[in-house]
């Protein structure tokens, strides 16, 4: 029993990690349907940021309101890169499609090869908090303390984003504009100025994902936020493009069946993520949120 | 120009290439910068037969994205396939080579069958993600040494006791060479007669407008499954030869790196041209592996640090100048000829507009 309940929490906290992934890269798609390659490289800064100003910058540090401040550095960090790759690159190419995927595939090839020059290939240890790395007795289980973090973080960001694209005018913007785009532009709204600030968003969430990634994985490299976001679009297929709440379904349905397939059938989790993503596909090819046709138009 | 000489000689043009090509092994020239030492000592023919090999591997992957329209993410797996299925193979059981090499490449048919038909029930970009987790499982099943045959990190490497001598020592690297541009030479002819074929028509017209094709009657789906098929297989015959060339299969073949870094080559070379794809990913391979010999040299070094560290990076250099491309070169290099047509034209008539607006004043 123990087992179980430790593996539905171990599975629960990695489904927040892709679900803090997968958030942004969904609501991007959603609404300006950029497919952003890029989103890993935002994780990588946000995770290197936190690890710089652990070390570096005065009041910040490991443990307590410093480890705070670092968090914030993060994540702000990556939401900065977001919102200027966005307006810098992104902008000009709107409504060619292609062009702004090789955009970001180029961005996030040229963006990593820099980290590795300014940070070195090598993994750098993750400066966390002490009690990050403990555990807590939940009914007879031993779950890592890092798990339950990552739980927390991504539903306080859950209730976050639906709070704010339910009550606020902008997220009505935004959510009519996933919905249809050109009858918002016609109503005189212009959808760009949301572009931005859901880039900026995505890119915040991805940052937190950073942050988070270095302390459950207790090191940060280069290379982390390109494997997560393999999951993050494995995640986004299989929840339905441009909806938050199937995105945190398909998140927690990834997370458990790669913890419970990890465990059962010895290591081949992440063959059966894939497994799933097939089935989800023949059996609902829009998605488990998406409407018949909206994935494929 | 009289059209029928234009068309000799734009179907005489790749045989004569092709020609200096072959003959290259035979000329000792050095060319600096670009080559250590002679153009045809073994180092020098190795690299370009590895720029052949991705030469050859561009195209067969626009087959799908440049010809079809398909985005797909998932070209790296069947590359590897060929190629760790080859060395697997020859190490694992006593087959002759050519057995093997049907076998390797068989195999990636049917695999691609299977996982095209599942991926293709997705269009656009959603059909980019799946194939992209696809060719995940690939990279995730060979870096964990599935069965103890891939060698996980390490890679598996070509047992060359059970080859034909002919592909076997450093003096024989010139066969390896020229089975590379035999393999460019095959792809080369495979997709260029399917572009001239109906087929080839009607796979673009499934990238322009697969509605219509819908309503024509005929199955934007087949046709798709087609190109997916075709492209995997000559992937798959990359991924020998090159196993053969550089005598070993590496973890990064299946990687997804190794996808992109193919869009990126055919973006280069200009999508759907006959030889830009073939032209971009060995320029691309090319300086892949040059820029990290230029990188490492005095002169870099000697700048400051702040040019030094990213000038040593080649993927940083190579993704700055596709992210400029994007922007400014549409086309790829294959639209350099059309681009700079017009200003050809222009130059000898620029003279005389410009002396009647001189005259008023």
């Amino acid at each position: 029993m123990s087992t179980v309940i430790l593996l539905l929490l171990t599975g629960l906290g990695a489904a927040g990690l892709y679900f803090l992934v997968a958030s942004g890269l969904s609501l991007v798609f959603g609404l300006a349907d950029v497919l952003n390659f890029a989103h890993g490289l935002f994780l990588s800064v946000g995770a290197y940021a936190a690890w710089w100003a652990a070390t570096s910058l005065p009041g910040a540090g490991s443990e307590g309101l410093g480890f705070v401040l670092t968090a914030i550095v993060g994540v702000v960090a990556a939401a900065a890169v977001a919102a200027l790759v966005e307006l810098v690159l992104i902008r000009p190419l709107y409504k060619r499609t292609i062009e702004q995927v090789l955009v970001t595939v180029g961005l996030s090839l040229a963006g990593v090869a820099l980290l590795q020059v300014i940070w070195g290939a090598d993994p750098r240890t993750f400066p966390r908090p002490a009690w990050s790395g403990g555990v807590t007795e939940i009914a007879g289980a031993r779950v890592p303390n890092s798990s339950l973090l990552l739980l927390g973080c991504a539903a306080v960001v859950l209730v976050a984003l639906q709070a704010f694209l339910r009550f606020t005018r902008v997220g009505l913007v935004i959510r009519a504009g996933v919905e249809d785009r050109a009858m918002v532009t016609a109503l005189g709204i212009d959808v760009r100025k949301a572009f931005t600030l859901v880039f900026a968003i995505g890119g915040a969430a991805a940052g937190l994902a950073g942050v988070l990634a270095g302390i459950h994985f207790t090191s940060v490299t280069s290379a982390q936020g390109g494997s997560l976001l393999i999951f993050g679009f494995i995640t986004v297929v299989i929840g339905g493009m441009g909806s938050v709440t199937g995105t945190a379904w398909a998140a927690v349905a990834v997370g458990l069946v790669q913890q419970f397939a990890n465990y059962y059938v010895s290591g081949l989790g992440d063959i059966f993520v894939v497994a799933l993503l097939a089935v989800v596909l023949l059996v609902r090819p829009q998605g488990l949120a998406g409407v018949a046709g909206g994935a494929s138009a | 120009m009289n059209p029928t000489l234009t068309t000799w000689l734009r179907r005489l043009t790749p045989i004569a290439v092709l020609a200096v090509l072959a003959a290259i092994p035979y000329s000792g020239i050095t060319i600096p910068v670009l080559f250590d030492g002679a153009i045809n000592n073994p180092g020098s023919l190795g690299l370009l037969a590895v720029c052949l090999v991705f030469g050859g591997l561009a195209l067969s992957y626009d087959l799908m994205f440049g010809r079809t329209g398909m985005l797909s993410f998932g070209h790296a797996l069947y590359f590897g396939a060929g190629a760790y299925g080859t060395a697997i193979l020859v190490r694992q059981t006593d087959w002759p080579l050519w057995t093997v090499v049907l076998v390797a490449v068989g195999g990636t048919i049917l695999l691609a069958l299977v996982l095209g038909a599942i991926a293709l029930r997705t269009k656009a970009i959603a059909f980019a993600m799946v194939t992209l987790a696809f060719a995940q499982v690939g990279a995730i099943l060979v870096a964990r040494n599935t069965g103890g045959l891939t060698g996980g990190e390490e890679g598996a490497a070509l047992v060359s006791d059970r080859l034909p001598s002919a592909f076997v020592g450093v003096v024989n690297t010139v066969n390896l060479y020229w089975l590379a541009l035999a393999f460019v030479a095959l792809v080369a002819f495979v997709v260029h007669r399917v572009d001239d074929s109906p087929a080839g028509r009607v796979l673009r017209a499934v990238r322009d407008d697969d509605r219509r094709v819908d309503v024509l009657g005929l199955s934007p789906y087949r046709f798709r499954l087609l190109a997916f098929v075709l492209s995997a297989g000559l992937a798959s015959v990359g991924g020998v030869v090159y196993v053969l060339v550089v005598h070993g299969a590496s973890p990064h073949l299946v990687s997804s790196d190794l996808t992109l870094s193919l869009l990126v080559m055919v973006v280069l070379g200009g999508p759907g041209t006959r030889w830009g794809p073939v032209i971009g990913g060995f320029l691309f391979a090319f300086l892949d592996n040059r820029l990290t010999a230029v990188g490492t040299s005095d002169s870099v070094d000697n700048l400051p640090s702040v040019l030094s560290g990213p000038l040593s990076e080649p993927l940083f250099i190579l993704g700055t100048i596709f992210i400029l491309c994007v922007y400014f070169f549409p086309g790829g290099l294959a639209s350099l000829r059309t681009r700079l047509g017009p200003l050809r034209t222009l130059v000898p008539a620029r003279p005389r507009p410009a002396a009647q607006g001189r005259a008023p004043s």
